[in-house]
């Protein structure tokens, strides 16, 4: 008789002997370092290059995620149209992503069309010439997309938590205004982008069933560009974090729900308790089973969802709980977050507990590096964070043996209250 | 070429598996024949909150997720207005632990109280959270409604209003689960590093002795052609003006959902689409511009949507759409934008392709359509497609007695 109370045995998750597969490096005539995995199913290809060109580097507002977005917008021998155009034909995607140190130009498509696509990214990273009709047009479309945006309770609270944690004059803190759009020039785009792209610093990633001869595709389009010849100018930034560390903003007199925040400062991932504390996170607020979710939303039903995370960036990081909850449930929901950090300070996590959290984390890690894509991203975040091989290794020598003690510790010197910016946007 | 094997155990579930030995994970997906088009009109937003409610503790098991994660494992589940599904992934050693939990909750659920109480509450904030706290959330709510006066697509998934959620109760879950959560009318699909006799041995234990129920017969009120445009205006908090129009077209099966799926693709796919370089980059009439259907499985709408800059007028940019629309059904595509769209067809094809996880969820709704191998011959289907075809399917579509305008506009 099947015993359906008794759960089948499991292989322990934290006995998997995970690996993350090695890249391929090679380097193009002119330097420019390229990491590669060859894997997968299917005839698809990535390619992504990038550029140390976040608004790390712009001195002037939204410059770096303009000159990103338009890189599609013309070049001397091809309208937007037809860039567009020649891409769709191949079925391929040629995206663009700005963040703060680093922007990226990104292709997929089927590898057979590779030839064709890769010297027309080539034209674009030398021959962009940012039309002023184009601009106009981008300027109009996204300060309507912004209006939009400022209506929605959660887009206003993640740009003022990180204002608060950061200082609108840090990179990881300021934000686009209308009239940030309206003072951007042409000549604003084109110094940026001979700057930090046709001359600028760029690695390479490219993942999937590689061509045999990717070596030499990518060095024809490439390679003699003038990439990583001139050093890029170092800036710093100071953090200027708000005084007043508790806010409450009304967006919309008839909201239903709030979008609450609460940030703290946390440094970079070279600190040293970084992978305990992601330990820590994922019980506290990091997935489905957390202390947060099964409180705030299974038990209490406050909201859809509730989650903490350390944020992605690599100078220095914020450990941020984000959710949006219902409007007279809003206090409710910061009061029980609270409680939740002082349980942790206080109880020492059952090791069952931890256990799950430990098994939860080996396979959601395996899960992640599941195929050419998700593995070369992983490669991607290590080396643009300074990090190696060993990083990965340390982080699972972590997952498997860092004790509830230690944790507890973390959770008193990192999940006090008073260290929390705490924001609430109706 | 995705391959898989398929057997039907003797209550009725069917069985897919797709054996993939490169990856160290495996998937678990399990497919109801059930959607939102099955609810009571009065009790909308059923099948959904449902979806929520197999989470809350089994018959024999007092938690789905605890387990799972403790055996390595990760799921989800969404619904749509046709159907429900529920997949989870882990570990391929530890792939009983999701025949042990699939398999419980499909014997039967707990009915718990409290459950019910709280994923009530849930359900309703992620409605507010959707739906009502966002600008232009409840352009669907109005949109269905106008285009479908009979078919059940006449309410979203998420629920006509908030008061149906809140007032479900236990005995209508009890009802629900009977009628539409049995062996035989579900679909499970097993992915990844296993083996098919393995699977088969797995599935005979677990899913074998659940007694089959009874085949739900889906008689869902046809909608009626249309047979004048339909126009509807609304002014509301947002700060612009947004046109949406939509056109029936054919079912999931029929050459003319393939039509129309590239016409989407002609029209507003990517920077190169007519509407896009017509009206947002050349004219100025819009910010925004998109054209889409939902891959409805019974005869589902095509839909252009966008918003306008701020400063024209609604009228003008509906003219300027429908001068779009009228130049399809005029003149002959070139083969090249043809090409254009099959191509990006096949690639899309291919990148969703890519993971187990989607291999997994799409055999299971191939099998639902009522053939698994249609991921494979699909592709076929857009190839054959003609330029002459385009425009026929055009002209049926875009007639104006088919369409449904909402101006949606800003009070400000």
């Amino acid at each position: 008789m099947l015993n359906r109370k008794k759960s089948p045995a499991i292989i322990d998750a934290v006995e998997l002997h995970l690996q993350l597969k090695p890249y391929t490096k090679f380097t193009l005539d002119n330097g420019v370092e390229v990491y590669s995995i060859h894997a997968g199913a299917q005839e698809v290809v990535m390619v992504e290059m990038v550029f140390m060109a976040g608004n790390w580097q712009e001195n002037k507002n939204i410059v770096a995620a303009t000159t990103n977005f338009m890189l599609k917008n013309g070049t001397k021998q091809k309208k937007a149209f037809a860039i567009n155009e020649h891409f769709e034909f191949h079925g391929a995607y040629l995206n663009r992503g700005c963040q703060n140190e680093t922007a990226t130009f990104t292709l997929h498509t089927l590898g057979k069309h590779l030839p064709k696509l890769l010297p027309v990214m080539s034209e674009i990273l030398t021959d962009s010439i940012f039309p002023e009709e184009e601009l106009v047009i981008y300027k109009q479309n996204q300060k309507q997309r912004l209006s939009v945006n400022l209506k929605k309770c959660d887009f206003v609270a993640n740009r003022l938590i990180d204002k608060y944690l950061f200082g609108e004059q840090h990179p990881y803190g300021k934000y686009s205004s209308a009239e940030d759009y309206d003072a951007i020039s042409k000549e604003d785009l084109i110094a940026f982008y001979n700057q930090f792209y046709t001359n600028g610093k760029c690695i390479i990633f490219t993942a999937g069933v590689l061509p045999a001869d990717i070596q030499e595709q990518l060095n024809n389009a490439f390679g003699s560009l003038p990439l990583n010849k001139t050093p890029l100018p170092t800036k710093t930034y100071q953090t200027i974090p708000t005084e007043q560390k508790k806010h409450k903003i009304t967006n919309d007199e008839n909201g239903v729900q709030g979008a609450i925040r609460l940030g703290r400062p946390f440094p970079n991932r070279h600190y040293p308790d970084f992978t305990k504390v992601q330990v820590l996170n994922n019980l506290f607020g990091g997935f489905f089973g957390s202390r947060l979710m099964s409180n705030i939303r299974e038990d209490k039903g406050y909201t859809y969802g509730i989650h903490s995370y350390l944020q992605n960036l690599i100078e220095q990081s914020a450990w941020m709980i984000s959710t949006e909850a219902g409007r007279d449930v809003c206090a409710a929901t910061i009061a029980e977050t609270y409680k939740e950090m002082a349980r942790l300070r206080e109880e020492t996590i059952e090791e069952t507990e931890l256990h799950l959290v430990r098994n939860f984390m080996m396979g959601s890690l395996l899960s992640d590096l599941d195929g050419p894509f998700q593995t070369i991203s992983r490669w991607k975040s290590y080396v643009l964070n300074g990090l190696d091989e060993e990083y990965f290794k340390k982080a699972i020598n972590t997952i498997r043996t860092v004790s509830a003690d230690e944790l507890k510790e973390l959770a008193n010197r990192y999940l006090n209250e008073d260290d929390f910016y705490e924001l609430v946007v109706v | 070429m995705v391959h898989y094997n398929r057997f039907v155990l003797d209550n009725g579930l069917r069985v897919l598996v797709h054996e993939d030995s490169s990856t160290p994970m495996a998937v678990v997906n399990v497919l109801y024949d059930v959607g939102a088009k099955d609810e009571d009109p009065n009790k909308t937003g059923f099948a959904h909150l449902f979806e929520h409610l197999m989470f809350g503790g089994s018959i024999n098991i007092p938690d789905y997720d605890e387990p799972l994660q403790r055996a390595g494992g990760e799921n989800n589940a969404y619904t749509t207005n046709d159907l429900t599904n529920y997949y989870c992934s882990m570990p391929a050693e530890n792939i009983e632990t999701a025949f042990w939990l699939e398999s419980d909750r499909m014997l039967s659920l707990a009915f718990s109280k409290k459950s019910l109480e709280v994923q009530r509450k849930v359900v309703c904030e992620e409605f507010k959270e959707h739906y009502i706290n966002k600008p232009y959330g409840d352009v669907w709510f109005k949109m269905r409604e106008l285009a479908f006066t009979t078919h059940p697509y006449k309410w979203m998934t998420i629920g006509k209003e908030l008061s149906h959620i809140e007032t479900a109760t236990i005995d209508d879950v009890k009802a629900f689960f009977a009628k539409h959560y049995r062996p035989v009318n579900a679909i499970l699909v097993v992915a990844g590093n296993v083996t098919t006799e393995q699977v088969k041995s797995l599935a005979e234990k677990w899913f074998g002795p659940i007694p089959m129920g009874e085949k739900y017969e889906r008689n869902l009120p046809a909608e009626p052609v249309q047979t004048a445009p339909r126009k509807l205006e609304v002014t509301a908090d947002v700060p612009l003006d947004s046109l949406v129009k939509t056109w029936h077209i054919e079912a999931r099966l029929d050459k003319g959902y393939y039509v129309a799926d590239l016409i989407t693709e002609i029209l507003g796919g990517g920077g190169s689409s007519r509407l896009y370089q017509a009206l947002v980059k050349e004219k100025q009439l819009f910010s925004s511009l998109d054209c889409y259907h939902f891959g409805s499985i019974d005869k589902g709408l095509l839909t252009i949507e966008g918003k306008l800059v701020k400063g024209i007028n609604i009228e003008d940019a509906d003219m300027a759409v429908n001068e779009q629309l009228l130049k399809i059904q005029a003149e002959l595509i070139e083969d090249n934008e043809l090409q254009k769209v099959k191509n990006k067809t096949e690639s899309v094809i291919a990148f969703e392709d890519m993971s187990i996880m989607s291999r997994a969820s799409s055999l299971a709704n191939y099998e639902l359509l009522g053939d698994a191998n249609l991921m494979n011959t699909e592709l076929e289907r857009y190839q054959a497609i003609t330029a002459e075809d385009i425009r026929e399917y055009s002209r049926i579509i875009f007639n104006e007695n088919n369409s449904n305008t909402l101006y949606y506009r800003s009070k400000n």
